[in-house]
C-alpha cells in the first residue's frame, strides 16, 4: 500500500506540472486556435532563467523565479505583438510555422548560453524530504503540487471574474464580434502570450526539480502534456488540469506497476501510456473530456 | 448637427475588389438612417469602413472621409471608437454562444464611455428588453433567434454609444419578433441615441428610421424620407424587383399613410 499512496503522490505531482504546461497551450489555442509550438521552448527558458538568476546573479531564489517570469512573459508578449500581430488573419498554418520558428530560435539561444550539462537549478529543496507513514514525499514535489493549485487557483478567478478574463473569453468565442463590442483584441492575444510564458516559468522550473535535472531535452516536456491537452479539450483550462493530472497519474502508475504485473509489454510502457488512455478517450469523447461542442438551440 | 459625416467613401479589399465608390452619408444627432440595397450592394462594407473592422477584413479605405462628431476616424481602432461612441452589432446576431447573457452584457461594456454606470446603464438595457432579464445566468446559445437579436442590440447599448449601428436586425426573425425590436430601436432613437442601419425588410426601415439611402453596386442612387424612398417606382423597381415586393410595400406605405 505505500507504493501504492508513493506512486499516487509523485504521479499527481507530475500531473500537477503537467496541467500547467497544458494550461500555457490551452490559453493560447482558445485566444487564436494557434497550438503554440514554442510552449516547449518558453517551459526551457523559464527553467533556465531561474537558474541563472538564482546562481549566476545570486538572486534570493524567490526573486529569481519572479525575475525570471518576467523575462518568458516579456518574450512571449514582445513575439506576440512584433511578429505575430502581422500575420493576424492569416492560415493558422503559417501561425503554428512560426511558432515552431520561435522554438528553434529559443532552443538554439538556450543551448548556445548555457551548453548541453546538466544546470543545478538553484532551488533551496534539493532532495530534502519528509516520510509520514514510511512514504517519502519529496519536498520539492510537495512544493510543486501546493505553488500549481496556487497558480490554477489564481488563473480562473482571473478567468471567471476579472475583465480581461471576460475579454479572454469573448474573444476566444468571436473574434470579430469582440472587436466589433470594443474588446481590444490585440492586447487579449498579448495577455494570452504573457500568460503563457508565465505558467511555461513555473512549470518549467518545477520539472527541472529533484530528481530530474536541467538540462535542454526539458523543452521536449511539452509534448509529453500533450495527451494530457487533448485529453481535456483544446480549449478548456479546467480540461487542462483534469487531463494533466490524469496522464501524471497514469504515468507515474504504469511505471510503478507494469513491470511487475505485465511484464511482457516491454519496458518502458510508461511512456506510451498516456498516448494509449488519449486514443481511447478520444474515441468515446471527439472533443476531449471537457472541449466545447459549439452550444447549439434546436 | 451633423453626428457622422461620409463623403466620397471608396473601399476595396485586398486592394482590387472595389465593394463601394463614392458613397455619401451623414447621420444627423439624434437622427435614424436606413441603408438599403440588394445583396452585395455595398453596405456592410460601408458600415465596416465607420466602425473600423474593414482591416479585419483585409479591405482598405482608398479614397474620402469619415468623420465623427467632427473627427476623422479613418484607420481608427475599433475599441477606441466604441469609447469615443459608435457601438454596433454585426449581421447574424454574433453573440457569445457560450458566455452567458450577464456576460455578453458585461463584454460589450468593455469600452463603454462611462465605466462607473455599468450598473445603471445594464438595468435601463434590460428594461428596453424585458425577455433578457429573465435570462441572464443563461448561456446565450440557447435563447431563440428573437432574443439573441435583442441580446446583440442590447450589448452594443451596454457600451453608452452616441451611435448605434445595426446590420440587417431583422435577419430571419418573425414579423411579431421584428415589430417589438422596431418598438425597442425607436425607444433608443427617443433617449437621443442616432441610429444607422442596414435593412432589407423594408417594415422595419420605416418603423425605425425616418432618411434612407439606397445603395445600387456600391454607389448611393436615391436617398430621401425613408416613406418617400420606399414609395418610389424607380426604387421598388431595382430594390425589391419582384411584384410581390412592390405588394408589400404598398401594404406598409398604406399603413403608415393611415
Amino acid at each position: 500500500m505505500t507504493t501504492f499512496y508513493q506512486l499516487l503522490f509523485s504521479g499527481f505531482a507530475l500531473g500537477c506540472v503537467y496541467a500547467l504546461v497544458a494550461l500555457g497551450f490551452t490559453v493560447i489555442y482558445r485566444s487564436s486556435q494557434v497550438i503554440n509550438f514554442a510552449q516547449g521552448s518558453l517551459l526551457a527558458l523559464g527553467a533556465y532563467m531561474v537558474s541563472w538568476f538564482a546562481i549566476d546573479k545570486s538572486l534570493p531564489f524567490g526573486l529569481a523565479v519572479l525575475a525570471a517570469i518576467g523575462v518568458c512573459v516579456l518574450v512571449g508578449v514582445v513575439f506576440q505583438r512584433l511578429v505575430l500581430r502581422w500575420v493576424a488573419g492569416q492560415p493558422v498554418f503559417v501561425i503554428v510555422m512560426i511558432t515552431i520558428g520561435l522554438s528553434i530560435v529559443i532552443d538554439a539561444s538556450v543551448s548556445a548560453k548555457f551548453g548541453a550539462n546538466p544546470r543545478l537549478l538553484g532551488d533551496p529543496w534539493s532532495s530534502s524530504a519528509v516520510h509520514p507513514g514510511g512514504v517519502t514525499l519529496i519536498w520539492a514535489k510537495i512544493w510543486t503540487i501546493v505553488t500549481v493549485f496556487g497558480v490554477l487557483l489564481g488563473f480562473f478567478l482571473f478567468d471567471r471574474y476579472s475583465r480581461y478574463g471576460l475579454a479572454m473569453r469573448a474573444t476566444a468565442a468571436d473574434e470579430e464580434a469582440a472587436m466589433a463590442v470594443g474588446v481590444p483584441t490585440r492586447r487579449v492575444f498579448a495577455l494570452a502570450w504573457g500568460v503563457a510564458g508565465a505558467v511555461a516559468t513555473v512549470g518549467g522550473f518545477f520539472l527541472a526539480t529533484f530528481p530530474n535535472q536541467l538540462d535542454p531535452s526539458i523543452s521536449a516536456v511539452a509534448l509529453l502534456a500533450f495527451p494530457a491537452i487533448i485529453l481535456g479539450g483544446l480549449d478548456s483550462p479546467a480540461g487542462a488540469v483534469v487531463g494533466g493530472v490524469t496522464i501524471g497519474l497514469v504515468e507515474e502508475l504504469t511505471k510503478g506497476y507494469q513491470p511487475a504485473h505485465a511484464s511482457w509489454l516491454g519496458t518502458n510502457f510508461y511512456v506510451i501510456a498516456p498516448y494509449v488512455v488519449m486514443i481511447l478517450v478520444l474515441m468515446v469523447k471527439p472533443y476531449g473530456l471537457f472541449g466545447r461542442a459549439p452550444v447549439e438551440r434546436i | 448637427m451633423t453626428l457622422l459625416e461620409v463623403s466620397g467613401l471608396t473601399v476595396t479589399y485586398g486592394g482590387a475588389v472595389l465593394a463601394c465608390e463614392g458613397v455619401s452619408l451623414s447621420v444627423d444627432e439624434g437622427g435614424s438612417v436606413c441603408l438599403l440595397g440588394a445583396n452585395g450592394a455595398g453596405k456592410t462594407s460601408v458600415l465596416r469602413a465607420i466602425t473600423g473592422l474593414l482591416r479585419y477584413h483585409n479591405g482598405a479605405v482608398v479614397h474620402g472621409s469619415i468623420t465623427f462628431d467632427g473627427r476623422s476616424i479613418i484607420g481608427a481602432d475599433t475599441s477606441k471608437l466604441v469609447a469615443s461612441g459608435i457601438a454596433q452589432a454585426l449581421e447574424g446576431r454574433r453573440i457569445f454562444r457560450d458566455l452567458t447573457v450577464s456576460d455578453n452584457l458585461r463584454a460589450g461594456a468593455f469600452s463603454a464611455r462611462d465605466r462607473s454606470r455599468e450598473k445603471r446603464v445594464r438595468d435601463e438595457v434590460l428594461q428596453l428588453f424585458p425577455p433578457l432579464a429573465a435570462r441572464l445566468g443563461q448561456a446565450a446559445g440557447y435563447l431563440s433567434g428573437g432574443e439573441q437579436q435583442m441580446l446583440a442590440i442590447a450589448r452594443a447599448m451596454m457600451a453608452q454609444p452616441r451611435l448605434l449601428i445595426l446590420d440587417e436586425p431583422s435577419l430571419g426573425l418573425a414579423p411579431l419578433v421584428v415589430e417589438q425590436i422596431g418598438a425597442s430601436l425607436r425607444e433608443i432613437v427617443a433617449g437621443g441615441c442616432s441610429l444607422m442601419m442596414v435593412e432589407q425588410s423594408t417594415a422595419l426601415a420605416l418603423a425605425t428610421t425616418s432618411y434612407a439611402y439606397l445603395l445600387e453596386n456600391g454607389c448611393v442612387t436615391h436617398h430621401d424620407r425613408t416613406a418617400h424612398l420606399l414609395a418610389d417606382e424607380r426604387v421598388r423597381a431595382s430594390y425589391l424587383g419582384t411584384s410581390a415586393g412592390q405588394a408589400e410595400v404598398a401594404a406598409v406605405t398604406g399603413e403608415k399613410a393611415r
